[in-house]
């Protein structure tokens, strides 16, 4: 009984003493973020801003840097799917420009290539498809 | 908890390539430079290698396009900005676009690798090409599949 009620004091003790930190995930559209993302510092920002800047409501960040010769777990080339309602009568050039300028810190210190594909919804609910990006000549890092 | 820790500090750190390349800013003789280089044709690609030799991906699929399009090689200029760390650099400030290939016509910036396929995809390339004077073989090939 004693031990009961002093494990409860206990834990009584440390609710009032040491609140609970909360500790809350960025928020990454639908999907929950892990572990592996955590370790993709470059990634994980390109998603936040794009997420942020755009509210897209298709959003692909895929890492092509395996694709070229650069070391293992790079993060230096990324292509970028964009669908949003904010590209509607934006010409093509402007999106690009506007990608662009939200990754401005990323495209001067990490990501030495990016290829963007940014859409209207309207646009991607007819087509879905995105073309490969062409195989690396060895150029990387040059 | 530690990897976020770690992947805060990492994003907050000050980065060596980021301050070399941030305060960089076009001089007037730079900008005459490029100004004069975007000018030389009416057809004008800045890329990474030669087009009988890219030595990048995305500058590959711009000849490929233009080959495509059955334009000849001595209707447009490449400079190979591989060798030319100044332009290299220069370019990208002076169209404000942060990457390679660049192409451009009539000396105005059209845009990277993933515009000329878009462009070439929907057709436009074949009207851009004739507003400087260039006939895409296309039109004489409609076999051919965009």
């Amino acid at each position: 009984m004693n031990t009961v009620l002093r494990s409860a004091a206990r834990r009584a003790a440390t609710r009032v003493g040491r609140p609970k930190r909360r500790t809350y995930a960025p928020y990454t559209g639908n999907r929950k973020l892990n572990t592996t993302e955590m370790e993709h510092p470059v990634e994980t920002s390109i998603r936040k801003k794009l997420i942020e800047n755009f509210q897209p409501v298709h959003l692909d960040v895929i890492n092509e840097s395996f694709m070229h010769s650069v070391p293992k777990g790079s993060e230096s080339h990324f292509k970028v799917i964009v669908v949003s309602n904010k590209f509607d009568k934006v010409p093509l050039i402007k999106r690009h420009r506007l990608v662009n300028d939200v990754l401005k810190e990323e495209l001067q210190s990490s990501i030495h290539a990016l290829s963007i594909f940014a859409k209207t919804p309207a646009q991607w609910s007819t087509s879905q498809t995105v073309s490969k990006s062409p195989p690396c000549q060895g150029g990387a890092g040059l | 908890m530690i990897s976020l820790f770690r992947v805060a500090a990492s994003l907050t750190r000050p980065n060596i390539h980021r301050i070399l390349s941030a305060s960089y800013a076009l001089s007037a003789e730079q900008k005459t430079r490029l100004d004069s280089m975007v000018n030389k044709e009416k057809l004008v690609v800045f890329m990474k290698g030669t087009p009988e030799e890219p030595r990048c991906g995305f500058s590959r699929a711009v000849m490929e396009i233009l080959r495509f399009h059955g334009v000849d090689q001595n209707k447009f200029v490449t400079y190979n900005i591989l060798e030319d760390e100044d332009t290299r650099q220069g370019i990208k400030e002076y169209s404000n676009w942060p990457t390679i290939p660049q192409v451009y016509m009539n000396g105005e910036f059209v845009g990277g690798c993933d515009i000329m396929i878009d462009m070439h995809k929907n057709g436009e390339l074949i009207e851009e090409l004739q507003n400087i004077g260039i006939r895409s073989s296309l039109l004489d090939d409609p076999e051919k599949k965009v």
